[in-house]
């Protein structure tokens, strides 16, 4: 099994912060980050009824085909992909090579503009993903504890999980 | 792969049901969808063709509750298990944390679940798995059908390293959270080990 994806407190308020800027500068109505394997990390905008679990898997899926699709043609991937709607539009990119930045956005704003302002935002997120791995390097190198809520977990406490 | 995000105080696990087609991984997931009260569970989305044959997969979120002040949230998928699909099947393999192999009992299925139970190794071992270390239960379903191999012989021939064996009737949900906790809490060991506990 491979090791746990590990998000901080301090690193989960930089994306927030990332996130909610992109949103406001793109004009965007709801942006998203999930990992590769469909797990929603951080979400923000307007869209309150939206269901974000399902948008997370679904939205994996589809980089996870769309991948597919590139390497049979021989392309390494498609790192932007984009669906354009008769209201809203979903723009769709890669960030620090592992996960999906998601933008869904209307008629007040435009392609160009969630293009220009993701570049920006890209370059931000890498760095606050390359700090969490320096961190869960440095904490293995050292041995320290990951704080898990695991390591001290009993059969009681999964069983009373079911019931 | 599990998620932990400290922030939210949340873990996210996968869970990928597989196994030859029509074996009744989709059941398994609708009889936990119907039995699992609204508060537990997210949209059950299937990705499937007209005639209801999983295309791509079918997709579970289910809450179960908080273990050690972390709210504990596993995502099941299924992938589609009619052979042609096998280039979607892999996508979903992509950070499993746990396994569950449905087995079609039906003796004309025999080969069809080998077939499928040596695709698994094969797609686990391409994205770096291997299914001896993987979270992994057996189910057995449909073991209310007239023409079944008896449990000894399926198990037999299924079982890979000593995991779990549930009989099931997917359908009217024998078997069905059986199988869940016992992949769940394989999982949640998991993790404990490797947090060092």
């Amino acid at each position: 099994m491979s090791t746990p994806v590990v998000m901080y407190e301090q690193e989960y308020e930089q994306l927030k912060g990332a996130i909610t800027r992109l949103c406001a500068d793109a004009n965007a109505k709801f942006v998203f980050l999930v990992d590769r394997s469909g797990q929603q990390i951080a979400s923000h905008g307007e869209m309150i009824n939206l269901d974000t679990t399902s948008l997370a898997s679904l939205t994996a899926g589809n980089v996870a085909a769309t991948d597919g699709l590139a390497h049979l043609i021989g392309e390494r991937g498609f790192p932007v992909l984009s669906h354009e709607g008769e209201r809203d539009n979903i723009h769709i990119s890669i960030i620090a090579a592992r996960v999906i930045l998601v933008v869904i956005f209307d008629g007040r704003s435009s392609l160009g503009l969630v293009r220009l302002r993701v570049k920006r935002a890209t370059a931000e997120m890498n760095a606050i993903f390359h700090s969490i791995d320096t961190k869960i390097e440095r904490e293995r190198d050292l041995g320290i504890s990951l704080d898990s809520p695991f390591a001290e977990i009993t059969e009681e406490d999964i069983d009373a999980l079911f019931n | 792969m599990t998620f932990i995000n400290y922030a939210s105080r949340e873990i996210n696990c996968k869970i990928v049901y597989y196994g030859p087609g029509l074996g009744g991984k989709t059941t398994n997931l609708q009889y936990i969808y119907d039995s699992t009260a609204a508060q537990a569970k997210g949209k059950l989305i299937s990705l499937a063709t007209e005639t209801d044959r999983t295309l791509f997969f079918d997709f579970l979120p289910l809450d179960l509750g908080t273990v050690r002040g972390f709210k504990t949230r596993f995502h099941l998928y299924t992938v589609p298990g009619q052979v042609f699909y096998d280039a979607s099947r892999k996508l979903i393999l992509k950070g499993v944390d746990g396994m569950v192999f449905v087995a079609d009992s039906q003796r004309e299925r025999m080969d069809a679940n080998v077939e499928s139970l040596f695709n698994l190794e094969s797609n686990l071992k391409q994205h770096g798995y291997d299914l001896m270390k993987v979270p992994y239960v057996l189910q057995l379903n449909k073991r209310d059908l007239p023409n079944i191999v008896s449990s000894s012989e399926l198990s037999g021939e299924l079982r890979r390293k000593g995991e779990p064996v549930f009989e099931a009737v997917a359908n009217r949900g024998v078997g069905v959270f059986d199988t869940l906790k016992a992949v769940a809490k394989q999982v949640l060991l998991e993790l404990r080990k490797n947090s060092g506990g």
